[in-house]
Formats: C-alpha cells, sequence, structure tokens
C-alpha cells in the first residue's frame, strides 16, 4: 500500500481537519482532481465543494469547502478554505435558513448585480450543505 | 474633620465602586481568555496563507497584479482605524486615536486626502466630532464574536474602492497584542500591498520543484492577494480586541487597588474620628463627675 499524505484543512476560524490520508480529492477550480503521496508541488483555487478523502482506516470522509486554496506537496496537502466543515458537524438548520433568506433575496427581482450574485453565492452554499449532509454521497 | 457619618458614607460609596470595578475586572479577563483562543485558532491559517503566498510569489512576476502596484501619485488615502466601542479600559483608545491622527497630519501635509473607515465606536465619535469624512463604519466588531466574513466585505470593499482609484493607498491603524501589560497601536499599509517577502530557500529543505498551477501563477495570484487584504483586516480585528481586553483588565485592575487605598485611608480616618469623639465623651463625664463631687 501507499505511503500516507498528511492532510490539513484550516479556516480563519480554526483547523478543521488534521490527519493523515490515503487520498484526498479535492474540487479545483479547473476541475476536480485527486492527490495521492509523492504528487508533485502543485497549487490551485478551490471552488465550492466537497474534499473526500479516505483516511488511515479506509473510511471515506467529506468536508464541506466553500471554495479557497489548496497546495499539495509530496508529503503534505494544505487547504485554505473561509469555512469548512465536516459533513457530521454541518449545522443543517443554519443552512436551511440560508437558504430561505438567499431564495427570497433572490425572488426580490431589480436589485443590483452585486446582491445577486452573492444572494446566488449563498444560496449554491446553503443548498450543498444541505445535500452533504443529508446524504452518505454525493 | 468630616463627621463619623459622612466618613461611613463614603467608605460604603467605595466599596460598591471597588465591587463593579472588580467585576469589570473578571469579565474583561474572561473575555480576553476566548480573544486569545482565537487569535491561536487564526495563527494556522495565516501561517499557511503566508507561505502558499510566499511560494507563489517566486514563481509570479511582481507587476502580476495592479494590487501590487504602488501608484505615482498618491491623492486619495484611506486609513481604517480600530478601536474599541466601550471605553473604561485607560488610554486604549486614546492612543489608537493619537496614531491615526498623526498619520493623517502627515498624509493632509503632503496634500493628500484622507477619508476613514471606523471599526469601533470609540474611533466613530472620534471622527465625528472631528468632521472627518467617515466612508464606513461597523460597530459591535470589535471585542465581540465576529467572524471572517465581516473582515472580508471590508476588504472587498478597500480593494475595489482600490482598483476604482477612489483611494490610492490604504492603511490600517490597529493594537497589536503585545502582551498582557503591554497593548501597542501599530499602523500597517494595506494597499497597494507591500512588496512580498519572498521566500528564503532553506538550505536543508528537501529539494523543491516550481508548483504547477492552475489556473496561470498569475491568475491564482490575483485570486490570493484580494484575500490576503481579508486575512490582513481580520487579524487587525483580532489584535484589537484582544487588546482592548487586556487593556481594560489592565485599568480595572488599578482601579480596584485605588479602591483598596482610599479604604484604608478612610478607614484609618474613620477610626480617628471615633477615638477623638470617645475622648471627648469621656473627659464630659469625668468633668461631670467632678463637678457633682465639689
Amino acid at each position: 500500500m501507499a505511503e500516507n499524505i498528511t492532510l490539513e484543512i484550516v479556516t480563519p476560524e480554526k483547523a478543521v481537519v488534521s490527519e493523515e490520508a490515503q487520498i484526498v480529492m479535492a474540487p479545483g477550480s479547473l476541475g476536480e482532481f485527486g492527490v495521492l503521496s509523492g504528487h508533485t508541488p502543485f497549487m490551485t483555487s478551490l471552488k465550492l465543494g466537497v474534499v473526500r478523502y479516505v483516511d488511515k482506516a479506509n473510511k471515506e470522509r467529506f468536508v464541506f469547502v466553500s471554495g479557497g486554496f489548496a497546495e499539495a506537496l509530496p508529503k503534505r496537502v494544505t487547504i485554505l478554505a473561509e469555512s469548512a466543515e465536516r459533513r457530521k458537524d454541518i449545522d443543517i438548520e443554519r443552512a436551511k435558513a440560508a437558504l430561505v433568506r438567499a431564495e427570497e433575496r433572490l425572488a426580490k427581482e431589480g436589485d443590483d448585480k452585486i446582491d445577486f450574485t452573492r444572494a446566488r453565492a449563498a444560496l449554491a452554499r446553503a443548498l450543498l450543505r444541505i445535500r452533504l449532509a443529508e446524504t452518505a454521497r454525493l | 474633620m468630616a463627621t463619623l457619618k459622612e466618613v461611613k458614607l463614603k467608605i460604603t460609596a467605595v466599596k460598591k465602586t471597588k465591587q463593579i470595578t472588580k467585576a469589570m475586572n473578571m469579565v474583561a479577563a474572561s473575555r480576553l481568555r476566548g480573544a486569545q483562543t482565537r487569535m491561536e485558532g487564526f495563527r494556522p491559517y495565516a501561517g499557511k496563507f503566508e507561505e502558499v503566498l510566499g511560494s507563489l510569489a517566486k514563481s509570479a512576476g511582481e507587476e502580476s497584479s495592479p494590487l501590487l502596484l504602488a501608484r505615482d501619485e498618491v491623492k486619495k488615502a484611506h486609513i481604517i482605524l480600530c478601536t474599541s466601542d466601550r471605553g473604561l479600559c485607560g488610554g486604549f483608545n486614546a492612543n489608537l486615536i493619537e496614531k491615526a491622527d498623526d498619520l493623517a497630519a502627515e498624509l493632509t501635509a503632503k496634500g493628500i486626502e484622507v477619508s476613514f473607515t471606523a471599526f469601533g465606536k470609540k474611533g466613530r465619535d472620534w471622527m465625528r466630532r472631528e468632521k472627518l469624512n467617515i466612508v464606513d463604519q461597523h460597530l459591535g466588531v470589535v471585542g465581540g464574536s465576529f467572524g471572517f466574513s465581516v473582515a472580508s466585505k471590508a476588504g472587498r470593499k478597500m480593494v475595489s474602492s482600490f482598483l476604482a482609484s477612489d483611494f490610492d493607498q490604504v492603511f490600517i491603524v490597529y493594537a497589536e497584542f503585545l502582551s498582557m501589560a503591554k497593548q501597542m497601536p501599530l499602523t500597517k499599509q494595506l494597499l497597494p500591498i507591500p512588496p512580498l517577502e519572498k521566500k528564503e530557500e532553506d538550505a536543508d529543505a528537501p529539494y523543491q520543484a516550481e508548483h504547477i498551477t492552475e489556473p496561470s501563477p498569475e491568475g491564482l495570484l490575483g485570486e490570493l492577494l484580494p484575500k490576503s487584504v481579508d486575512v490582513q483586516i481580520y487579524r487587525a480585528l483580532l489584535e484589537t480586541s484582544t487588546s482592548e481586553h487586556a487593556a481594560r483588565m489592565m485599568a480595572m485592575d488599578n482601579a480596584t487597588k485605588a479602591c483598596n487605598d482610599m479604604i484604608g485611608n478612610l478607614t484609618l480616618a474613620y477610626n480617628k474620628a471615633r477615638q477623638s469623639a470617645i475622648t471627648a465623651e469621656l473627659m464630659d463625664i469625668v468633668g461631670g463627675a467632678e463637678a457633682l463631687k465639689g
């Protein structure tokens, strides 16, 4: 079996994940990518999505990320995200409230464009959180 | 000499004040712990962020982003001032305001127009008093439990104003938390972003090939740099919050000590007054008895 790789997911509030993984898959802005130990140095921005990794005990884990950056080194993957939550830590009630808020905002037409794009981003975040929390797998 | 009753009342009043200052001291202490925990929670992110930025700066040119370029002619500058919302924290806010005032005076002397963003009520009040140009104000942030979104919102606004040439320079004035007893008002330039420190090549670090980047290094830097402004603002807010609580703790500690001194002095005065009253009464009685004998 291949060597493990250290995965670190950090947000401004705290370090969310810091553990060994067999493989890490992340939503790069130009497409999803997977990292195994010994990866060539690689850096990319991330879009909203789910980081998946297989931990030492062969369990597949899911982490919500709201976009950010990832750096892969031969023995280490670092993910910087503005917000990140493990699947079990997602606050469904909050996500649902955010969904309602975003929908309301989108329903109001004629608002300026910035608000619109922001509401759409909020909507996408809320939907993904809910979907991830409610299903075992995307 | 004050009468017995007056002194007694005064002692009770000072004791009550002492209770309040002591309670405030304890509240500040517990808030300080919270703020410090958050600062520590942010450290890994900030550290990693700098690492990533540093390694990217190696591969991308300096001229790759307008956020890095200093303007030849600076006409408008912007100052973000972080202060606390509430007082009773010694010279904390006054020191910060002085720092901002100095900076503004220096800029104005060069013929630069200065505008302000206020984080915290004390700074905002000062700007109003001085009739300064307030572009934006955020209250209830410093000292509370704010999220990163506050900083990124402000950061986005700064970056877009900078790109639209509404500001040619942006500074932030905040209190750096050095220790429990020392908080230092500091000024930092946010925009244009000061030259990135390129990572020193570590001699004993293992070989490291140039990163493959997606999108291009320039594109990636273009996304990272605005975020680095958010990170700076967030850090400044965290530092200021922690400093505020530390400053308040110190101020309240001093106030409690002053109360203790006062109580001591007053009790002394009270006892003296009581004794002299007793002596006077005794003299009276003795005098009366002598007179009856006579």
